[in-house]
């Protein structure tokens, strides 16, 4: 779905990774659906999200009707540190639902000089997408569950297949994904920034429902939890505990 | 002039007067924050005024950091929210610190939610508040997300009572106690609050509720268990505070699932002194806000001049 900023109303940025809270418009559902953002157009104040169908909220946005309003909370969040990137050989993975940011990065990244973009997206089967626009800005790996397409296994196996090398991984996608991903940045002794997800209520910060579990007393809440809502959803691998 | 006097007294020069008091301390109207909703004021201050706010009533603070539940702690529900936090919090000496010197930029009244496991840890928060610059203290004897403490000293009249009264012994400020509705007779318990000293109460804390995801067949929190928050429980906390209202004589403030400035009359009308507003924060960043708004909209129209006046007047 795209959704249009009223004129006046826009954010001066929006940087890859952030997302927004999208309401449902059903009054029996509360909270917003936190969707990573896909694109921003700054030109045409629009933010497109891509998301899966995952429960009666997304369905409800699904079924939305093109020129219908709703409210939106946003954008929140840390997105990916794109002056740590600029100038660098820059690996993207991204699995399923983790796909659609990669996009907004990738693009981000390759208007950036000396930057070298690739792109190594995950799918369950030859249902792809969001592939036309990797190809448009990096180049692009394709590794599928069951071998249909591109490399058969996951992005990390095309990867290897391809013998890409890169100085830098950014990652999005389900939990074992991320955990692989940590292994082998700090097999080859790269930085890795993945982000995360988790149930999430108020979007802001202040409920500390979305934690994920840190390896350092975290500087806002002293403990070792720290808010995916606000320090990221984006964190170097290193600083987090996924398992 | 005209002849019309009726005029003089239907408000239409001067607005309402909002203000209400709780234990001595006046507030500039009844629109708090319920604690846990709101964090320490810092993350919605960005939508909110809050000296446009009666209070702010922070999120429980304990006298050293709590790392809280493994997530998933939080789940929709129909029409509401399933939360099982833990009371994730920095402790006291950061609370103090950082956001109580935060929360002292504002003109509001700041009301201090404390949580412990056990007596002493209660004891040593409310001790350590006791000369700093803090309105009132909101005492936390119902979190239904902690194993141990929390819930269990809101649950027995007696330990109720007996805690109420050690807490009191050393608290600098007027002491609220916030009862659980995870009783069979809430009247009987906000008589022991009252007996035991409280200076008024505030009620209601979540309902334990639960969820399973029929697809895993597996629990969706992490904690099983967790509290139901939420327009889902509205009907009940009116009616909860409707019988703590009238089986005791210090001020109630009323909550559970208030969503707009009628809900929060209702509270009123029940029997409350104020009102909190608590998940729906979550979904609305602005209601507080509104929810003030609303009842001096409330107030005009119906020719009423104090919003102490909505205290138990339902007819």
């Amino acid at each position: 779905m795209t959704l249009q900023y009223p004129e006046g109303e826009a954010p001066d940025a929006v940087n890859p990774g952030q997302f927004a809270g999208i309401y449902t418009g059903n009054p029996a559902m509360l909270l917003p659906r936190p969707i990573s953002i896909c694109e921003w157009d700054p030109a045409c104040r629009t933010l497109r999200f891509v998301f899966r169908v995952a429960g009666a909220g997304t369905a409800e946005l699904a079924a939305m009707k093109e020129g219908s309003r709703t409210d939106m909370l946003g954008v929140l969040g840390n997105g990916y540190d794109l002056p740590a990137l600029a100038g660098r050989k820059v690996l993207l993975l991204g699995g399923g639902i983790g796909i659609p940011p990669m996009v907004g990065l990738a693009e981000a990244l390759h208007d950036l000089p000396g930057t070298e973009v690739t792109a190594s997206m995950g799918y369950r089967d030859n249902n792809l997408f969001l592939t036309e626009e990797l190809t448009a800005c990096s180049r692009l790996l394709i590794a599928t569950e069951d071998g249909s397409v591109g490399t058969k296994g996951n992005v990390l196996d095309a990867v290897r297949e391809n013998g890409i090398e890169a100085d830098v991984v950014c990652a999005c996608g389900p939990m074992p994904m991320l955990r692989a991903v940590a292994g082998y940045a700090k097999e080859k002794g790269i930085p890795a920034y993945i982000s995360l997800e988790e149930r999430m209520a108020c979007g802001v910060g202040a409920c500390l429902g979305c934690v994920t579990r840190t390896r350092e007393v975290d500087a806002h809440s002293h403990v070792r939890n720290a808010r995916i809502c606000t320090e990221g959803p984006v964190f170097r691998a290193e600083e987090v505990e996924i398992g | 002039m005209s002849a019309d006097r009726s005029s003089e007294w239907t408000n239409k020069g001067a607005l309402p007067d909002m203000s209400v008091e709780i234990a001595g301390v006046t507030l500039k109207n009844p629109v708090m924050t319920a604690s846990g909703t709101f964090g320490s004021g810092m993350e919605y201050s960005e939508f909110v005024d809050l000296n446009h706010l009666g209070a702010v009533v922070t999120k429980g603070v304990a006298n050293v950091p709590w790392e809280g539940n493994p997530t998933p702690r939080v789940a929709e529900v129909y029409g509401g929210m399933l939360n099982a936090i833990g009371l994730q919090n920095p402790g006291i000496d950061v609370f103090i610190e950082r956001d109580l010197a935060f929360l002292k930029q504002f003109d509001t009244k700041v009301i201090v939610n404390v949580c412990g496991h056990t007596e002493e840890e209660y004891l040593e928060v409310v001790e350590r508040l006791a000369d700093q610059p803090v309105d009132m203290l909101e005492i936390n004897v119902s979190c239904p997300n902690v194993k141990q403490g929390a819930i269990q000293f809101g649950q027995d009249p007696k330990c109720l009572c007996d805690i109420t009264e050690k807490i009191k012994r050393v608290a600098g400020q007027p002491v609220i106690m916030k009862l659980t509705p995870n009783v069979t007779d809430i009247a009987q318990m906000a008589r022991a609050a009252e007996a035991g000293g409280a200076d008024a109460i505030s009620l209601i804390n979540t309902l334990m509720g639960m969820k399973i995801d029929v697809e895993k067949r597996k629990f969706v929190l992490a904690n099983k268990t967790g509290g139901l928050s939420g327009p889902a429980i509205k009907p009940v906390a009116v009616r909860m505070v409707w019988q703590a209202a009238q089986a005791v004589r210090i001020p109630v403030i009323g909550m559970g699932g208030i969503a707009s400035a009628e809900d929060a009359v209702e509270f009123m009308l029940a029997g409350a002194s104020a009102v909190a507003v608590g998940a729906m924060n979550f979904h609305d960043p602005y209601l507080t806000q509104k929810v003030v708004d609303g009842m001096e909209q409330y107030l005009i129209r119906h020719n009423i001049s104090t919003a102490r006046e909505l205290t138990g007047a339902v007819l």
